[in-house]
């Protein structure tokens, strides 16, 4: 049985079909038809809604793409769509800057720009350019340009009231928590689709021993492109967004330890603080919804050749720790993939975590991500480096590159051209060169093999340059 | 009606929200509340049926084999629709034939409808739409406008236009440049896909509700493909979730198709595409392939040019001939052209009928001319902007005709540009940027001014009439209805501001409800940024029809001059008697006095003579600049928009905020034409990038961090258009093409300025790397 909060009214669900969007329920099941589809993809932002979640005697405002959300991952969640935001007759403040502001036009990405407001709002950001840009890359304006958008962003941020979610926030935190509090598998079952959400780690490896054939969900933000796009049904979806032992951050002297079911924005600045040049990643890579949906693991498990955190977990030496029934075992990203979409896990088994080793002392961490637009792209490239000079000499030297093959990449020949030599122009050319031996890249829509390899040579070249004059600014991302 | 309702007494009170002021767009509050309600969020009948279609899978060849019975088996399927069941006309070709409701035999594009289906649910439907057992002969498709130049596959003739001998003139002339342009397309990317849900009416006619800029059009052709007369159909659009071109034409198949299907199983039909067959199913912007060859003087000084212009049309008329056209009439763009011979082919492609898109063709034509000023400029060693100005229209030296005999008549662009220029500290930041790439190795900037000038009018001259329809009842509440839709633009505003100024009343009172062609007929469609200047003349004809016969009625009852009677302050006043606008309005009905009129408009003077390709096709022209300054990393090819002013003439504002919005989002969608907006098809005519996720539009950090606008003050337009304002629809987004000359501009500097940059658009990342990697090599040889 799903339970979650529509705004403040207790939702019990029994029998859905588990493919079932968030998005599909509102517009077709609650007639709640102020969320609209503009893509049913994840890349537009026109169906944000956000989601209300525990966080101790707190909640945790999160923006999501409602039409890549599979209904059963809102139990024990508060859903907030944009037709709750007015209260006994007057706007809320997100609402009344936009209105102010001239933020509309058609008005269609409206209501999505409002929820990503109000998520931006309760969580207290201060709007700069940057923290706007990196709060609302996910949602795609066709007709003002952002301009006024930005303001009313900003003019809202200054507004200091609180709203009723503050109100009833105890009640809120009581009804969520009552349902917490029933620690059991929720089963979903509709037109022979099941869909499982186990509670522990013992459960759900259990749960895959039965259903070796079924469906990890962790995001969704992946799978439920199979059911939009693919126009496929899937029979039988394990959540493992609800496995306390999945939800888990840890950090030792020596290293992370990220649970599979961490979402990026949950993970981010412990990321950030260990490997600063992240951030710049972490900004960029999907959107807000996304990174607030995606995880970690989801990026790792899937074995796109073109995600952006493999070619990172590769050149910081990260391990997976995978567990089948009672076992687990340890293994190197860099030995997870195999060849396109296959990797080394096996029939029933599952990520657990991933291990990732402190940076040692020496080691230069820098990672760029090129696409065609800034935000919100998926990478042409994206390149990853990890090198260590002792005394002028490369002592190590880790690089790895997305979309650049059939999978995530060490660039072996590259490596070993920098190997025990001098860290200069003459070296990095070198390398530079070898690097082609080590990528056949193809060309697509995206980029063609030609650039791919080019700019990823150049990639060195600014890591180079980057290292040989830190005051300099060398990315255009970071230009101001 | 046998009582009437209380009202408020006379009580001066200001009029609130006439012309001129920046109110709220009219649906704000409903835009950020989720109840502005869109074609998909109508409350439908109980039994309603979900049409879906079934899309081509090549992109040229004869259909062999079409089986549906796997898609009629599947689950909660009711009926399918072949093109054997349309009863009436079955070619909805706007203008001339070649659009097939349904494919006739053969395929003309990939993602061509072949069928539609009707089910219960829009998930069995396009399910069942994918179903199909297709068996084809393949032809080889022409996707490249090459190809079809080279074997003069034409959708439409050629055509030109011309002034002297451009070719002497070129030949005489000290410099020749000539070279070539490739221009991508655009894919709308309304936010709102296509959407239609036709309803059966017991007259066996249809009321349909379509996200569509040109309900009449969308009406006439439901009754042809439904072979009824067309008073049986009414439509219904109230807005859209945006429009840009892309819901002109491309609107009406969906809406037919849910009317044939509802005319088949007799129940109502929504139809809804999917993002991705939304984007392979419907035109776009066109391609267009420019070749040119001019001559100018040592001074930069254009003295003849010879420009030829190849769209790539897709596989059917469409609109092509007019944007080809509109291309050739902006081939000057704000300059005169002492010789010229503009040449427009309209070329096919086995690729989906490519249709209108905010400009129009006017933002090709213009592309090449002005990366042709930039090119001058660096072969005679000049600021790009100087090359400008020297070869603006101007009045003195009879150099102040276009190239089709249109005379120019109300010269902004100069004085215009001369004040951009002085606020943007161009001139400054031109010897600043100099310096940063005489200092940055890796970082390049660019700086590029560049004008619009853009000629309003529809070019097919029966479209440019509109008609209004206003009703005041007797509580002084006001019903506004027009022609225009409302796609996002604030046309619904405007018109609104403007009866509520013909009345001195606030614009509270003013309703403007959803656009019906049951309330005006024979409507053009709401493009060419004619809305506001078609419409609300109507509309305010309308008003002042009411108001003469208010004023009659005053002047009778109270015995006063009819210059005596006055509306002012929400108000009536007739020499010494005064009355609220709601007690007049009472007066007048229980006198009998009719409170309903239409207002209809055309616009004066406008012809065109193709057969000598002469006219005046424009009212007159709207005008604005911008100044983009630009970096790029010559590593990568990545690029940022570090600042943009523009000054934009929008004669005397009806709504600045919303004039503003118009500029401010024109030149973003403009700017995404041009840099990351790449449509990309394979070989065999696929379309590969079809959806968000790999077709892109701008988004909030591309915005520019200095993004200043200012509209350009004290110019009223000198024609007689409503309260003496300017379209502003489609020519912000030309003003987009400074950061391209921007992009060329920072790529030109690392061979300091003396080689041009091939750069086609959109200049992605990639593209700007190229012309960076070809520049250093033809430096270093």
């Amino acid at each position: 049985m799903l339970k979650f909060l529509l705004n403040d009214s207790l939702q019990t669900v029994n029998k859905i079909d588990p493919n079932i969007s968030v998005l599909e329920y509102l517009r077709e099941h609650v007639f709640r038809t102020g969320t609209k589809e503009g893509c049913a993809s994840g890349d537009c932002g026109a169906c944000t809604v956000v989601v209300a979640e525990l966080l101790g005697e707190a909640l945790c405002y999160q923006s999501i793409n409602a039409c890549i959300t599979p209904i059963g991952t809102l139990h024990g969640k508060q859903l907030i769509t944009v037709e709750d935001l007015k209260y006994q007759g007057q706007l809320h403040p997100v609402q009344q800057s936009m209105v102010e502001c001239h933020g509309s036009q058609c008005g269609f990405c409206t209501p999505g720009f409002v929820m990503s407001m109000f998520a931006f709002y309760k969580n207290n950001l201060k709007a700069t350019r940057e923290t706007i840009n990196e709060a609302f890359s996910g949602n795609l304006c066709r007709c003002t340009g952002y301009s006024s958008i930005i303001n009313a962003i900003q003019h809202a941020s200054h507004d200091s009231l609180s709203d009723q979610f503050s109100k009833k926030q105890q009640q809120t935190v009581a009804c969520l928590k009552s349902i917490g509090e029933e620690k059991n598998t929720v089963t979903l079952q509709a037109n022979g689709k099941q869909f499982f959400s186990p509670v522990c780690i013992n459960d759900l490896s259990l749960l895959l021993e039965i259903y070796p054939n079924a469906r990890l969900l962790a995001g969704g933000t992946d799978l439920s492109l199979d059911i939009t796009q693919g126009l496929q049904d899937v029979d039988l979806m394990i959540y493992i967004g609800r496995v306390d032992e999945l939800l888990q951050i840890n950090e030792d002297d020596s290293c992370l330890e990220i649970g599979a079911a961490v979402s990026y924005s949950q993970c981010s600045d412990v990321l950030v603080k260990n490997f600063p040049d992240l951030l710049e990643l972490l900004t960029r890579l999907g959107s807000r919804q996304i990174r607030n949906q995606g995880t970690l693991a989801g990026n790792v498990a899937n074995a796109s050749p073109i995600a952006d955190m493999p070619p990172v977990l590769m050149v910081l030496n990260a391990k997976l720790s995978l567990r089948c029934g009672q076992n687990t075992r340890v293994l190197n990203v860099s030995d997870y993939y195999q060849s396109y979409k296959v990797t080394a896990l096996q029939r029933s088994e599952f990520i657990e975590k991933i291990i990732i080793p402190k940076a040692r002392k020496n080691e230069e961490f820098r990672v760029y991500k090129i696409s065609k637009r800034l935000d919100d792209d998926i990478s042409s490239t994206c390149a990853a480096f990890n090198i260590q000079i002792v005394n002028g000499v490369v002592e190590n030297a880790l690089i790895a590159l997305g979309g650049m093959a059939d999978i995530p990449k060490r660039a072996r020949h590259c490596e070993q051209a920098l190997l025990q030599q001098a860290w200069n122009e003459k070296t990095m050319t070198n390398a530079m060169r070898e690097m082609a031996k080590d990528f056949k890249p193809i060309s697509d829509f995206r980029a063609s093999a030609q650039y791919r390899l080019l700019v990823s040579q150049h990639c060195l070249r600014r890591f180079f340059l980057e290292l040989e004059s830190r005051a300099d600014q060398v990315r255009v991302t970071r230009y101001a | 009606m046998r009582s009437l309702v209380d009202v408020s007494a006379a009580q001066k009170t200001p009029m609130k929200g006439g012309e001129g002021q920046s109110l709220k767009h009219e649906s704000a509050e409903k835009h950020v509340t989720g109840e502005a309600l869109y074609t998909d969020d109508l409350v439908t009948p109980a039994n309603i049926l979900h049409g879906y279609v079934g899309l081509s899978t090549i992109a040229r060849g004869l259909i062999k084999k079409m089986d549906l019975s796997q898609v009629k088996a599947f689950p909660g399927v009711v009926d399918v629709l072949t093109l054997d069941d349309v009863p009436g006309h079955y070619d909805i070709g706007p203008v001339y034939p070649g659009d097939p409701v349904l494919a006739d035999g053969e395929v003309q594009f990939w993602g061509q409808p072949l069928f539609a289906v009707a089910a219960t649910s829009y998930k069995a439907a396009r399910k069942a739409a994918s179903l199909a057992v297709l068996e084809y002969e393949p032809i080889k498709p022409v996707v490249s406008i090459e190809e079809g130049l080279q074997a003069k596959y034409f959708v439409r003739p050629s055509h030109t236009q011309k002034r002297g001998d451009a070719r002497k003139a070129i030949d005489e002339a000290a410099h020749r440049l000539q070279g070539e342009l490739h221009i991508g397309g655009q894919e709308h990317f309304s936010l709102e896909g296509q959407v239609s849900m036709a309803v059966p009416t017991e007259d066996d006619g249809v009321l349909l509700y379509t996200s569509s800029q040109h309900p009449s059009e969308g009406q006439k052709l439901v009754a042809q493909v439904l072979g009824i007369a067309i008073n049986r159909v009414t439509v219904d659009m109230r807005r859209m979730g945006g429009g840009f071109g892309g819901k002109e034409t491309n609107a009406n198949q969906w809406a037919c198709l849910a009317a044939l299907l509802m005319h088949k199983t007799g129940r109502a039909v929504k139809i809804r595409l999917a993002r991705s067959d939304d984007m392979c199913a419907t035109g776009k912007r066109h391609p267009f392939l420019i070749r040119y060859d001019v001559g100018f003087n040592q001074q930069g000084l254009i003295e003849g040019v010879d420009i030829t212009l190849s769209a790539a049309c897709g596989m059917s008329p469409d609109l092509s001939d007019a944007i080809v056209d509109r291309a050739m009439f902006h081939a000057d763009n704000a300059y005169f052209f002492p010789a010229a011979c503009i040449t427009g082919h309209r070329v096919k492609t086995d690729t989906v009928s490519n249709t209108a898109f905010r400009g129009f063709g006017g933002p090709q034509g213009m592309l090449g001319i002005e990366g042709i000023m930039d090119d001058i400029a660096r072969v005679v060693n000049k600021d790009p902007l100087d090359i400008r100005k020297r070869n603006f229209y101007s009045d003195s030296g009879k150099r102040n005709m276009t190239h089709y005999g249109q005379t120019i008549e109300h010269m902004v662009i100069a004085d215009l540009v001369d004040r951009l220029e002085h606020q943007s500290d161009y001139r400054v930041r031109r010897e600043q940027i100099k310096q940063f790439n005489a200092a940055n190795k890796v970082f390049k900037k660019g700086i590029a001014l560049t004008p619009v000038k853009f000629g309003i009018s529809f070019t097919a001259q029966h479209l440019n009439q509109a008609g209004a329809l206003v009703h005041v009842y007797t509580d002084g509440s006001i019903q506004l209805n027009h022609g225009g839709t409302e796609m996002g633009q604030g046309l619904f505003t405007k018109v609104a501001q403007i009866v509520a100024t013909q009345f001195q009343v606030d614009i509270d009172t003013v309703l403007c409800t959803s656009t019906r062609t049951d309330k005006v007929p024979n409507t053009s469609p709401t493009a060419a940024s004619s809305g506001t200047d078609l419409n609300g003349m109507a509309a305010k004809e309308a008003a002042t029809t009411i108001k003469l016969r208010m004023i009659n009625f005053a002047a009778t009852h109270f015995s006063v001059e009819q210059d005596d009677v006055n509306f002012i302050d929400n108000q009536v006043i007739a020499g010494d008697h005064c009355l609220s606008f709601s007690q007049f309005c009472q007066l007048a009905y229980l006198h009998r006095v009719s409170l309903s009129a239409t207002g209809f408009y055309r616009t004066p003077k406008i012809y065109y003579d193709r057969e000598k390709a002469q006219g005046q096709p424009f009212f007159y022209f709207a005008n604005g600049a911008a100044v983009s300054e630009v970096l790029v990393d010559t590593l990568t090819g990545e690029y940022k928009v570090l600042r943009v002013d523009i000054c934009h003439d929008v004669g005397q504002s009806i709504n600045p905020m919303i004039d503003r919005g118009q500029i401010e989002g024109g030149f973003i969608q403009g700017m995404g034409w041009l840099t990351t907006e790449e449509l990309l098809w394979d070989k065999h005519g696929k379309l590969l990038t079809n959806n968000p996720a790999s077709y892109k539009i701008p988004t909030m950090a591309d915005t520019p961090a200095i993004f200043n606008v200012e509209l350009l003050p004290n110019s009223p337009n000198t024609e007689a258009t409503v309260f003496h304002s300017k379209a502003v629809g489609e020519p912000p987004l030309m003003l987009a093409i400074s950061v391209w000359s921007a992009l060329r501009d920072a790529v030109s500097s690392v061979s300091n300025y003396q080689i041009n940059p091939l750069l086609d658009t959109p200049a992605t990342p990639e593209r700007v790397l190229h012309a960076l990697q070809a520049l250093k090599e033809r430096r270093t040889p």
